[in-house]
């Protein structure tokens, strides 16, 4: 297509190698390779939920096909069963209601864990005796699963949701305190030098200048902290689960079982799945990509 | 302020800082003035403590002897009224785009409304011809860009002093001069002062009206001269200043721009 002119230069290219000049080549306009459409296969199999759906349809199916060849509903409910046992629980209530006591719980302890992390921060980046109080507990705590301490909380709290809470606590705070800390700590020299220039000091400096900084590490803290007390709640509750008369999400799947009612557990494991998931995926994603996507500071 | 009583001044300054082996001197007993719209350059060899001077006049580090006075005030802490323009890309908040990391500064340090602040951000962001990103963050952003944006934020600021710790030495040659003759351009429309550190010569001649020779280990004044606009004076004075900061370095260890 391209005509390549030669063009001597006399003096300067004897003895040498011509010199080559594409005098047409431009902005690429007259070109057709340069923008193609992707075929819609290629398009659709370009998008990650679509892909993850259809993994789960996949499982689905080996989950359905299994089950009807064992044809045992008290070990392996099929997928169809599952599904039917929760449809009729969501709207009969009571798979909502009991979710809604889990997450009650839930969002109590993670609230009251997130105050007491604040806190426990707050005074470690304020004193050197602050930072060793929080550096020595969280290396004590961390590695102590929190359900663990649940006889000890029974004790204490008696048979409530107070017990729950308290251990919920304790599984959130330390994983929050300690990616909250070290998130400070891993704030650049210039930023803090920045924020000190505009004449920003003690909690302006804190609010405007090291929390923002430090929010991917928050974030990371927050996930964690959340992924850590949902699955201690659940648990908890499992072994627990009687509060005030109405039991939650782990008390549902335990009940079920004692009533050999295997689809409703299956219906109950679902619903803790489904939950973590929206969480995960949604909430924090939602933040992650409104946050530190848009600010380009996480990939 | 007495029309010659200088804007910033210097007043044998020795600085010392802490590793976790030893006490070293940064620099030893330096005095300057930097007068009204003066163009200050600190220049001297790596480890001559132009930088440590620096971040002392910007309040970060207090002197172990002598004094620095800003309109006959005393230094003690950092403040607006010294803006730093630092060399490293992340000196702007990654959370904030470009209009408002400029107008955050206005809010925080001279509590400013915030249609002010914004207004008078946008003012600089279209003064260093940013207006088609000022709404992108600065992760979208070159270095240079990101650059003129804590320059635009330094003058937004309309402080006594602005000052830039080699600003560009991070930049690729090309973009770096392009910067240099900007911020001349800036110069000549505010007459802004400022106290500029570098450790290229060329530079230093370029952008200053006068500069300070620092020595190595510790930094102390060799020279305090005025810079040319004269190709050949200017070619003659690069010399001089070599032979006076470099002379004995050998040749490859001398960085050119």
């Amino acid at each position: 297509m391209s005509e390549a002119i030669a063009i001597d230069f006399g003096q300067r290219a004897a003895g040498t190698r011509p010199e080559i000049f594409h005098n047409d080549v431009e902005d690429g306009k007259e070109l057709t390779i340069v923008d193609q459409k992707l075929s819609t296969f290629e398009m659709l199999y370009r998008e990650p939920w679509l892909r993850k759906l259809a993994i789960l349809v996949i499982l689905a199916c080996i989950w359905e096909i299994y089950g009807r060849t064992l044809n045992n509903e008290l070990l392996f409910p099929t997928f169809t069963a599952t599904a039917g046992a929760f449809f009729t629980s969501v709207l009969n209530g009571t798979l909502p209601s009991a979710a809604w006591v889990s997450i009650k719980v839930l969002l109590t302890g993670y609230a009251i864990g997130i105050g007491l992390a604040a806190v426990l921060t707050a005074l470690a980046i304020a004193s050197r005796i602050g930072t060793d109080f929080l550096e020595t507990m969280t290396s004590m705590f961390n590695p102590l699963p929190a359900i663990a301490l649940l006889p000890l909380a029974l004790i204490w709290f008696g048979l409530g949701n107070a017990s729950l809470i308290f251990v919920l606590v304790h599984s959130v705070t330390w994983a929050i305190a300690l990616n909250t800390h070290s998130g400070f700590l891993g704030v650049s020299r210039t930023l803090k030098m920045v924020g000190r220039n505009y004449g920003l000091k003690g909690v302006g400096f804190i609010t405007k200048i090291l929390i923002p900084a430090a929010f991917p590490s928050i974030l990371t803290g927050l996930k964690i902290g959340w992924a850590f007390a949902w699955r201690t709640l659940i648990a908890a509750e499992l072994v627990f689960g009687v509060s005030s008369g109405s039991g939650g999400l782990g008390w549902f799947i335990f009940e079920n079982k004692n009533m050999l009612d295997i689809p409703m557990v299956f219906a109950g494991l679902l619903t803790v799945i489904l939950i973590g998931l929206v969480v995960e995926n949604l909430v924090f994603r939602t933040i992650e990509r409104r946050t530190i996507q848009r600010w380009g500071v996480q990939n | 302020m007495q029309p010659h009583e200088p804007l910033l001044a210097v007043e044998g300054v020795t600085l010392q800082y802490k590793t976790p082996q030893h006490l070293i001197t940064a620099t030893y007993r330096v005095s300057f003035d930097v007068h009204q719209s003066d163009r200050f350059i600190l220049l001297g060899p790596s480890g001559c403590g132009k930088s440590t001077l620096q971040k002392a006049v910007g309040g970060y580090m207090t002197p172990t002897e002598g004094e620095m006075r800003l309109k006959g005030r005393k230094i003690t802490e950092p403040g607006p009224d010294r803006m730093m323009v630092f060399q490293e890309f992340d000196q702007l908040l990654p959370w904030k785009t470009v209009r408002q990391n400029v107008a955050f500064a206005l809010q925080s340090a001279k509590r400013m409304s915030q249609r002010e602040a914004d207004e008078k951000a946008m003012h600089y962001v279209d003064k260093v011809g940013l207006s088609k990103f000022a709404d992108s963050h600065p992760h979208m952003l070159s270095g240079g860009m990101k650059q003129r944006v804590a320059i635009a934020r330094g003058m937004a600021m309309e402080p006594d002093i602005l000052l830039m710790d080699e600003p560009f030495a991070a930049l690729d040659a090309l973009t770096r001069r392009k910067m240099q003759d900007e911020l001349l351009k800036l110069w000549d429309e505010t007459q802004f002062t400022v106290l500029f550190v570098t450790h290229s010569i060329a530079e230093a001649i370029k952008i200053g009206n006068r500069i300070l020779l620092l020595s190595p280990h510790p930094g102390r004044v060799k020279a305090e001269i005025n810079s040319t606009t004269d190709p050949k004076e200017a070619a003659e004075l690069e010399r001089y200043i070599h032979e006076t900061l470099f002379a004995h370095e050998t040749e490859e260890e001398v960085e050119h721009v």
